[in-house]
C-alpha cells in the first residue's frame, strides 16, 4: 500500500509541477498577480509530495519490503541500517527520485526566500524551474519507476553493491545532486532573465547565493567521491580522468567561472552575456553528468543503469532544456548592452583571465571526455583518451590560474596600479621561490615541475594571506585595531581568502602525492618485510574475519621504522556472498606528511593461498592530506562567504561607490 | 556579429546532440575494442629470452613462417588473472595443434623464473618485455591479452583479458578453428 501511495505522490508532483510550469509564466505575461503568486504554493506542493514518495522508498529499504522491485535489486535484510537508508538512493531509480527531490527543495527555497526579487522574474523564474521538474518527473514515472512491484517475492534481496556500501559513497551522491540541482536555479534565473530581456547588477546579487551554495555541495560532492576512491577502491589514487569524473568536474570549473563572473555584473555591471551563459552551460554540463552515467555512452568504471532506452530520454530533454535556452540566449543575448569598461590591468581583467581559462579548461576537459566518442563516430577508430592528455592540457592552463589568482585580489575595479601591487607582491615572490628551492633541497628527485608547481602553490597561499593582512593592517596597525578591522571586513572577502587558501592547501597535496609517490607491488609471504618511504612493513599473514553481509580476509602488517614499531595495519579484502562481488579496504596510516597505505590483492594462486602468500600493494603518498583538508577550506570559505551579509538581507547597495568616474548608463 | 557570436553555443549543442543520438544505438558497445593489428603482418620487434630461462626469444623472424599456428601470450607474473588463465593455456598446448609463445610483459626475470617454477613452463618460447617496448608495437591495452597469428605471421585474432570460465575457453577454441580453415583454404 505505501509504495502505491508513493507511486501516486509522484504523478501529483508532475500534475502541480505542469500548473506551475503555466500559471506564473502567464501571469508574468499578462500581469495577472494571483497567477504570479501560484508558484508559492506549488512548489511548496511538490516538495511536500516528492518528500512523501522519497519516503515510501525508504520506508520499503528500511523494513526490507520484497515485494518492491528496486528493493530486492539494491537491498539485503543483513545489511546494515545506515546502509538500509542509504540505499534509497544507490540505484538508478532511487538517485533520480533524489534527484526530484531536490529539484524540488530548491524550488521552494526560491520561492521562500527570494523575497526582494520582482514578481515576474520570480514567477517566471518557478515556471522555468517547473519545466525542469516536468522533464525528470516525467522521465522517473514513465521510464524507471521505483515503486514496480515483484510477484512473487523473493526470501531475501540482491543487496547493494558492496562498493557502495560505505559512508563516504553513501553521502557522495546527495552531495553531487545538491550541486547539480542547486544549478538549476541559476540556470532558471538565467532563463528567466532572458526572457524579460534586462540583466542588472540586482540580477547577479540574487543568482549569487544560490551559485555559490551549488558550488560548495558539488565541491564536497567531488571531495569526497575522490576520497572514497583513494581509500575504497585500493589504487592508492584519487582521480583518474574518467569520464564520469570528468563529467562531474566540468560543472565544477565552469560553476567557479560563473561565481567570479557574477560578482563583476554584481558590482560593475559589467559581463552580462557572459555570465547568462555561464549559467546555462554550467547546469547543462550538469545534465550533461546525468545523461552520460546513465546511458552507457563511454565506457567508464561507473556502471551504473546503463540503458540507452532511458538514454534517448534523457537526451530528448537535454536536447530541449540545452537546446532551448541556448536558442533563446542566441536570439535575446545581443539585445543586451555592454556594461562597465575596465583598463586592460585592473580587477574586472583578472577576473576575465579567470573566466577564460577556465572556460578554456572545461572546454579541454570535455574534449577529452568525448573525444573517443568523436572519433569513433566520424571515422570507427577507437581510441582512449587518458590521464597524459589530461595533464599535458589540463596543468599549463591551471599553473597561469593559479599565478593569477594571487594577483587578481590586490587589483582594484577599473583601473589598477600595477607598480604598487608589484611592490606589495615582490616579497611574496621571493617567499615562494624560496619555498620550491627548500622542497628541491630536501626531496631531490621528481619533475622540476613539480617544483615550480609548489612554488606557485606557495605563491597562492602567501599572496592570500598578504592580502588579507593588509585589508586588516595586521603588524602595521595594533592588535586591536586589526582585529576590529578584521570585523568590520565583509564576510565574503573573509570567504574569498579561506578559499583561495585551501586550493593552494589542496595543490600542496596534489602535487605532493603525484610526484613523489612511490608505490610497490610484491608478492609476500608471511614474516617477509618490504622497505618502503623510510618505513619497513612486515607482513604477519592473514586471517578469516565474519562480518554482518561478509566475509573478509584480514592481513596484518607490521609497520616499523628504524627498528621501532610505528603501528599496524589490516587491510582487508571482503567478499559480498549475496552480492556475490568483492571489495578491497585498504588501510591507511594518515600523518601530515603522508599516508602509509596497503591493500591486499587476491591470493597469487590457490597453492599460494594455502601458503599465505598475498599479492600486497603499499604506496606512500606524501601531502595527499592536504587534498581533503584544502577541499574542507573552500567549502568553509564558500560557507562563510554565504553567510555575507548583503545576501543574507539582499539590501541594495549602490554598485558604483569604488570608482570615482560615473559609469556609463546602461 | 554579435548575433553571430551569440548563436555559436547553440550550434555546437547541435552537433554534440547529433553525435550522442547515434551513440545511444543499443548495438553498439563501448566497452569493445578491436584490434589494429588484425589481419596485419606481426609488428618488428625482437626480445631476448628470459635470463635464467632456457626457453629461446622471441622475434618477429620466430613468427613468419612458424610451423604450426602460433598463439601469442602476453604474459606476467605481477598479473593475478594470468595465474588463473596459465591452467587454460597449458591445456591449449598439449591438446592444441599449436605453438604457444609468450611476451613477458614488463616483469623482473627472477620473477617470471620463479612463477614459470612454480606454474610450469607450457611456452615454446618467451621474449623478455622488460620496458614494455614490444608491448606497445603489438598495442597492448593491459595483461593478459592472447593473439593467433598464422604460419605466415599474420594476426588473425585477439583476446583481451584472461580466457578463463567456460564461455571464454569455447570462444577462443572457436577462433582457433577459424584460423585454421582460414590459413588452410589459402595454403
Amino acid at each position: 500500500m505505501i509504495p502505491e501511495i508513493g507511486h501516486f505522490a509522484l504523478v501529483l508532483a508532475l500534475s502541480l509541477a505542469c500548473v506551475q510550469g503555466v500559471l506564473p509564466i502567464l501571469g508574468a505575461a499578462t500581469g495577472n498577480r494571483v497567477f504570479m503568486a501560484s508558484g508559492l504554493s506549488t512548489s511548496i506542493g511538490q516538495v511536500v509530495l516528492i518528500g512523501i514518495a522519497f519516503a515510501a522508498l525508504m520506508r520499503s529499504f528500511i523494513v526490507s519490503d520484497f515485494t518492491v522491485l528496486n528493493v530486492v535489486e539494491n537491498s539485503h535484510s543483513l545489511k546494515p541500517m545506515i546502509f538500509k537508508v542509504a540505499g534509497t538512493w544507490g540505484s538508478h531509480e532511487g538517485s533520480l527520485l533524489l534527484w526530484v527531490l531536490i529539484l524540488a527543495v530548491f524550488g521552494a527555497g526560491v520561492a521562500l526566500f527570494a523575497r526582494n526579487v520582482p514578481a515576474g522574474l520570480l514567477a517566471r523564474t518557478l515556471s522555468v524551474q517547473a519545466w525542469i521538474s516536468i522533464g525528470f518527473l516525467s522521465f522517473l514515472l514513465l521510464t524507471s519507476n521505483p515503486f514496480d512491484r515483484v510477484f512473487p517475492p523473493p526470501l531475501d534481496g540482491n543487496d547493494l553493491n558492496p562498493l557502495l556500501q560505505d559512508i563516504g559513497l553513501a553521502m557522495h551522491p546527495p552531495l553531487l545532486y545538491l550541486g547539480y540541482v542547486g544549478f538549476s536555479i541559476v540556470f532558471s534565473f538565467a532563463v528567466a532573465a532572458l526572457l524579460e530581456g534586462r540583466i542588472d547588477p540586482a540580477w547577479a546579487r540574487w543568482v549569487r547565493p544560490w551559485t555559490l551554495a551549488a558550488w560548495m555541495f558539488l565541491t564536497a560532492g567531488i571531495a569526497l567521491g575522490s576520497w572514497w576512491a583513494y581509500y575504497e577502491l585500493g589504487w592508492g589514487g584519487w582521480w583518474f580522468w574518467d569520464p564520469v569524473e570528468n563529467v562531474s568536474f566540468m560543472p565544477w570549473l565552469l560553476g567557479t567561472a560563473l561565481l567570479h563572473s557574477a560578482i563583476v555584473t554584481e558590482k560593475r555591471d559589467a559581463f552580462k552575456s557572459w555570465t547568462i551563459l555561464l549559467a546555462i552551460l554550467t547546469f547543462s554540463l550538469s545534465l550533461l553528468g546525468t545523461f552520460i552515467v546513465r546511458s552507457g555512452l563511454l565506457t567508464s568504471v561507473h556502471a551504473f543503469a546503463v540503458d540507452p532506452e532511458r538514454g534517448l530520454y534523457i537526451l530528448g530533454l537535454l536536447g530541449f532544456s540545452i537546446g532551448g535556452s541556448l536558442a533563446l540566449f542566441a536570439w535575446r543575448a545581443p539585445a543586451m548592452e555592454p556594461g562597465g569598461l575596465f583598463r586592460p590591468i585592473s580587477r574586472e581583467a583578472g577576473l576575465l583571465l579567470n573566466n577564460v581559462l577556465l572556460a578554456t579548461a572545461t572546454g579541454s576537459v570535455l574534449v577529452g571526455t568525448l573525444y573517443p566518442l568523436f572519433t569513433e563516430a566520424f571515422s570507427g577508430d577507437k581510441v582512449s583518451v587518458g590521464p597524459p592528455y589530461f595533464n599535458a592540457v589540463f596543468i599549463p592552463l591551471m599553473l597561469p590560474l593559479v599565478v593569477a589568482m594571487g594577483i587578481g585580489p590586490f587589483l582594484s575595479w577599473k583601473r589598477a596600479d600595477l607598480k604598487g601591487v608589484g611592490q606589495r607582491l615582490y616579497a611574496v615572490a621571493m617567499v615562494s621561490a624560496v619555498v620550491g628551492l627548500a622542497v628541491w633541497y630536501v626531496a631531490r628527485g621528481g619533475p622540476v615541475l613539480a617544483y615550480a608547481s609548489i612554488a606557485i602553490a606557495a605563491w597562492l597561499l602567501v599572496a592570500t594571506c598578504r592580502e588579507w593582512a593588509s585589508r586588516v593592517k595586521l603588524f602595521e596597525a595594533p592588535l586591536s585595531t586589526s582585529w576590529a578591522r578584521a570585523k568590520g571586513l565583509p564576510r565574503s572577502a573573509h570567504g574569498m581568502s579561506l578559499a583561495h587558501a585551501g586550493l593552494a592547501i589542496a595543490m600542496f597535496g596534489f602535487i605532493g602525492s603525484t610526484a613523489w609517490k612511490s608505490e610497490e607491488i610484491v608478492f609476500v609471504e608471511p614474516g617477509e618485510t618490504i622497505a618502503i618511504a623510510g618505513f619497513e612493513v612486515r607482513f604477519d599473514g592473514v586471517e578469516r574475519v565474519q562480518g554482518p553481509n561478509y566475509i573478509a580476509d584480514r592481513g596484518t602488517l607490521a609497520v616499523f621504522r628504524g627498528g621501532d614499531p610505528v603501528t599496524t595495519l589490516f587491510p582487508e579484502k571482503r567478499f559480498y556472498p549475496a552480492a556475490e562481488s568483492q571489495t578491497t579496504e585498504s588501510a591507511i596510516r594518515s600523518t601530515p606528511a603522508g599516508d602509509l597505505y596497503a591493500s591486499l590483492a587476491t591470493p597469487a594462486s590457490d597453492e599460494a593461498a594455502a601458503s599465505g602468500a598475498w599479492t600486497l600493494r603499499i604506496l606512500y603518498e606524501p601531502l595527499v592530506n592536504l587534498i581533503w583538508i584544502g577541499s574542507v577550506l573552500l567549502v568553509f570559505g564558500g560557507a562563510v562567504s554565504l553567510s555575507d551579509r548583503r545576501l543574507r538581507i539582499g539590501a541594495p547597495r549602490p554598485s558604483r561607490q569604488h570608482g570615482a568616474d560615473p559609469v556609463p548608463a546602461e | 556579429m554579435t548575433r553571430l557570436f551569440a548563436a555559436i553555443p547553440f550550434a555546437i549543442v547541435v552537433v554534440l546532440g547529433g553525435v550522442f543520438l547515434w551513440g545511444l544505438n543499443p548495438d553498439r558497445d563501448p566497452n569493445e575494442i578491436p584490434s589494429v593489428l588484425i589481419s596485419q603482418p606481426v609488428p618488428a620487434f625482437e626480445l631476448p629470452p628470459v635470463p635464467g630461462l632456457e626457453t629461446p626469444g622471441l622475434a618477429q623472424d620466430d613468427l613468419n613462417g612458424a610451423p604450426k599456428l602460433a598463439v601469442v601470450n602476453v604474459f606476467a607474473s605481477w598479473c593475478v588473472p594470468c595465474r588463473a588463465e596459465h591452467g587454460v593455456l597449458t591445456g591449449l598446448r598439449k591438446n592444441e595443434d599449436i605453438l604457444l609463445f609468450g611476451i613477458n610483459y614488463k616483469d623482473k626475470p627472477e620473477d617470471a623464473t620463479r612463477w614459470l617454477a612454480d606454474l610450469g613452463n607450457p611456452y615454446d618460447r618467451i621474449g623478455s618485455d622488460l620496458n614494455g617496448r614490444a608491448g606497445i608495437e603489438w598495442g597492448i591495452s593491459g595483461v593478459p591479452e592472447t593473439f593467433i597469428v598464422s604460419q605466415d605471421g599474420v594476426v588473425l585474432h585477439r583476446t583481451v583479458g584472461p580466457i578463463v570460465g567456460d564461455e571464454a575457453v569455447a570462444k577462443f577454441k572457436a577462433a582457433l578453428a577459424a584460423a585454421r580453415t582460414a590459413t588452410e583454404g589459402k595454403s
